[in-house]
């Protein structure tokens, strides 16, 4: 295999079973979840909870401003990933090609920029697992994993654009693994967070309103 | 109750929710729970970090209710939960932890870390590992009536005096009036004040209520152990009473855990909604005064401030009745840095004043509600939960601090309006 096929298969079939591994595995996690049921509330409540548990869905994004100095590094890796991924110009076509809604690309510079920008908040992320004892302690071999491997697709994706490393061709297509890799660590790993966070947040949140406690 | 190993992991298993189960799939290991916790923050130690005290739950999820872990588990790649571990985390599930839930506050992706521990504790006291104190109080409640093991006849006498130094007479066991009064034993024993004050602001507020004699006690040991069996067994006690003399409100008393075992807990714990309501007395205080019938003179003019206990603001929902109420008789009311649902624990909830061995910690982590009071330069902090109080001026005594902490119903029938009446 040349890195001309190498490319194709990672375009082509390795990106289909990696999004379908990744939507199935996540339909499954998701699944797992609801099929335990919750227990039904038989206290009189103050309210339905229903406003509540949007509202956590939506506030617990905002920065906890004061832990400031503990969260900085991952809500830039956070933004930045999330604007490299559906910025990018590239990106953007792929997703029309997919999904068949285009909303526009930003220019490369800004795209650099934030790439730039996750990938320091990333490593200072690693660093705090090192340091900072509570995160040491809880940290587990598949917590640096999960970091490795959304750290990979930013790394390889700067790499390819900037020309660096190896061929464009071949590097590009790494950079297409990395993600196929991603997709499918996604729902086998604490990366299940992308989705589930709305789920865990939802059940605090309503479970809060009905008592009458903000969210 | 008969108990073992095996209970105990048949127990965790069945407790595992989809809340819960959302929980565990969603947490990055941040860490971010270990900066709003006491035990972190006052002593560094990272083994204190509050999910980590669910981590045989976590394992047991993992293998038992997800694919992956299922398939770890056939691969021989994750360890089954054993008795040494679910003893290990005895230590974290009841011993260093307040289940105040400011961890729940911060996490971000939402996760109700206490939620959780509460199941742990479920666990672990069905695996026969719960703190011996705790479960002396449990006996002492289901045999004596109340959690410190006094009779009747102490609330009696306690009742008498009350008479005596007020003048207004006090029922017990009148049916049909508007509220049954329940307290926690601590208000018995050591603030029993509130007997007197309640009378007359009830008399003047023109309420009828009554105790009861066979449901005089609302704390509820049964829920700090996790042992949902004896919770319900206190609480249908309170049912039964209420019912009985067909009371349509039942009052909870400044008790934090109190209100969450009475107001939230209850019901689903006995598996029926009550035919009553319950509030805490001091949101039966605000109504009184929204509806004009609780009228005070005079402020208090020193600077004060208000520590709101977890398990009736933070946990239960009652945030601004407290600050209602204080600003009728306050004209220098301070709020702490961190207040109503972020509030610093005391350090001596959710079971951790009845742990003997816990003891040094909760002197310890005293430490922060201390720095929280030094910075106010106040002269009186004010509260509404029993424990807390007890907890408040043992750490201000043992840090000899210049501060006075007084029950807010105690304070507000300091102010009370007294009006003939003929």
């Amino acid at each position: 295999m040349n890195e001309i096929e190498l490319l194709n298969w990672a375009r082509g079939p390795g990106l289909a079973y990696a999004t379908a591994i990744m939507f199935f595995g996540l339909s499954i996690r998701v699944i797992e979840i609801l099929s335990l049921g919750r227990p039904e509330e038989l206290a009189e409540v103050r309210d339905s909870g229903v406003r509540d548990g949007w509202l956590m869905i939506l506030k617990r994004s905002l920065p906890e401003v004061r832990h400031w100095k503990y969260i900085t590094a991952s809500y830039i890796f956070h933004i930045g990933l999330l604007v490299v991924i559906f910025f990018f110009i590239p990106h953007t076509h792929l997703f029309r090609d997919v999904f068949g809604i285009f909303w526009g690309g930003w220019p490369n510079y800004i795209i650099d920029f934030f790439t730039v920008l996750s990938i320091a908040g990333m490593l200072y992320t690693l660093v705090a697992r090192f340091y900072d004892p509570a995160r040491r302690i809880l940290s587990k071999m598949s917590d640096y994993l999960a970091w490795l491997v959304t750290f990979l697709p930013l790394v390889t994706g700067y790499m390819a654009f900037h020309r660096l490393g190896l061929d464009y061709t071949t590097m590009l297509a790494v950079h297409i693994l990395s993600v196929e890799l991603l997709m499918i660590a996604i729902p086998i790993s604490k990366l299940t967070h992308v989705v589930t966070f709305t789920m865990a947040r939802w059940y605090t949140g309503s479970n809060q309103g009905r008592r009458g406690v903000r969210s | 109750m008969s108990t073992s190993f095996q209970q105990g992991i048949n127990v965790l298993k069945k407790v595992i929710d989809a809340p819960i189960a959302a929980y565990f799939s969603s947490c990055t290991s941040c860490g971010l729970c270990a900066q709003a916790c006491i035990f972190y923050t006052e002593t560094g130690n990272p083994k204190y970090t509050p999910i980590r005290r669910v981590e045989p739950m976590r394992r047991i999820w993992e293998q038992e209710f997800t694919l992956v872990g299922k398939a770890k588990k056939l691969l021989g790649l994750s360890k089954p939960v054993t008795g040494q571990d679910l003893k290990d985390n005895v230590e974290l599930a009841f011993e260093s932890c307040t289940t105040c839930g400011r961890c729940t506050m911060v996490c971000p992706v939402g996760n109700d870390i206490v939620y959780m521990i509460r199941r742990m504790r479920e666990g672990l006291t069905a695996a026969g590992l719960a703190p011996k104190s705790l479960q002396a109080a449990a006996v002492r409640t289901l045999e004596k009536g109340s959690v410190m093991g006094f009779p009747l006849k102490t609330l009696e006498a306690m009742i008498q005096a009350a008479e005596k130094e007020t003048g207004i007479k006090i029922n017990i066991d009148e049916p049909n009036v508007d509220y049954l009064l329940l307290l926690s034993s601590a208000e018995v024993m050591q603030f029993n004040e509130i007997i007197g004050a309640l009378a007359q602001i009830f008399k003047e507020a023109g309420v009828s209520w009554t105790f009861s004699s066979d449901a005089y006690e609302a704390g509820n040991p049964g829920m700090h152990m996790g042992a949902s069996e004896i919770e319900a067994q206190m609480i249908n006690r309170i049912v039964k009473a209420a019912e009985q003399l067909h009371i349509k409100n039942v009052i909870s008393p400044e008790c934090g855990h109190a209100y969450m075992a009475i107001r939230w807990e209850g019901p689903n714990v006995i598996g029926r909604p009550y035919p009553f309501k319950v509030f805490h007395i001091i949101e039966v205080l605000d109504n009184l005064r929204k509806e004009g019938r609780l009228k005070t003179t005079g402020l208090e003019s020193e600077r004060i401030t208000f520590h709101d206990p977890c398990q009736a603001a933070r946990r239960g929902g009652v945030n601004q009745p407290q600050r209602n109420l204080l600003n009728m008789v306050t004209s220098n009311f301070i709020e702490m840095t961190d207040n109503q649902s972020c509030n610093w624990c005391c350090g001596g909830g959710g079971g951790m004043n009845t742990i003997e061995s816990a003891e040094p910690l909760v002197k310890k982590v005293f430490n922060r509600k201390k720095k929280q009071i030094d910075e106010l330069d106040v002269t009186t902090v004010v509260t509404m939960c029993a424990t807390c109080r007890n907890t408040l001026e043992e750490g201000i005594e043992e840090n000899n601090m210049n501060i006075e902490v007084m029950g807010l119903t105690e304070l507000l029938a300091n102010h009370l309006l007294k009006e003939k009446k003929s």
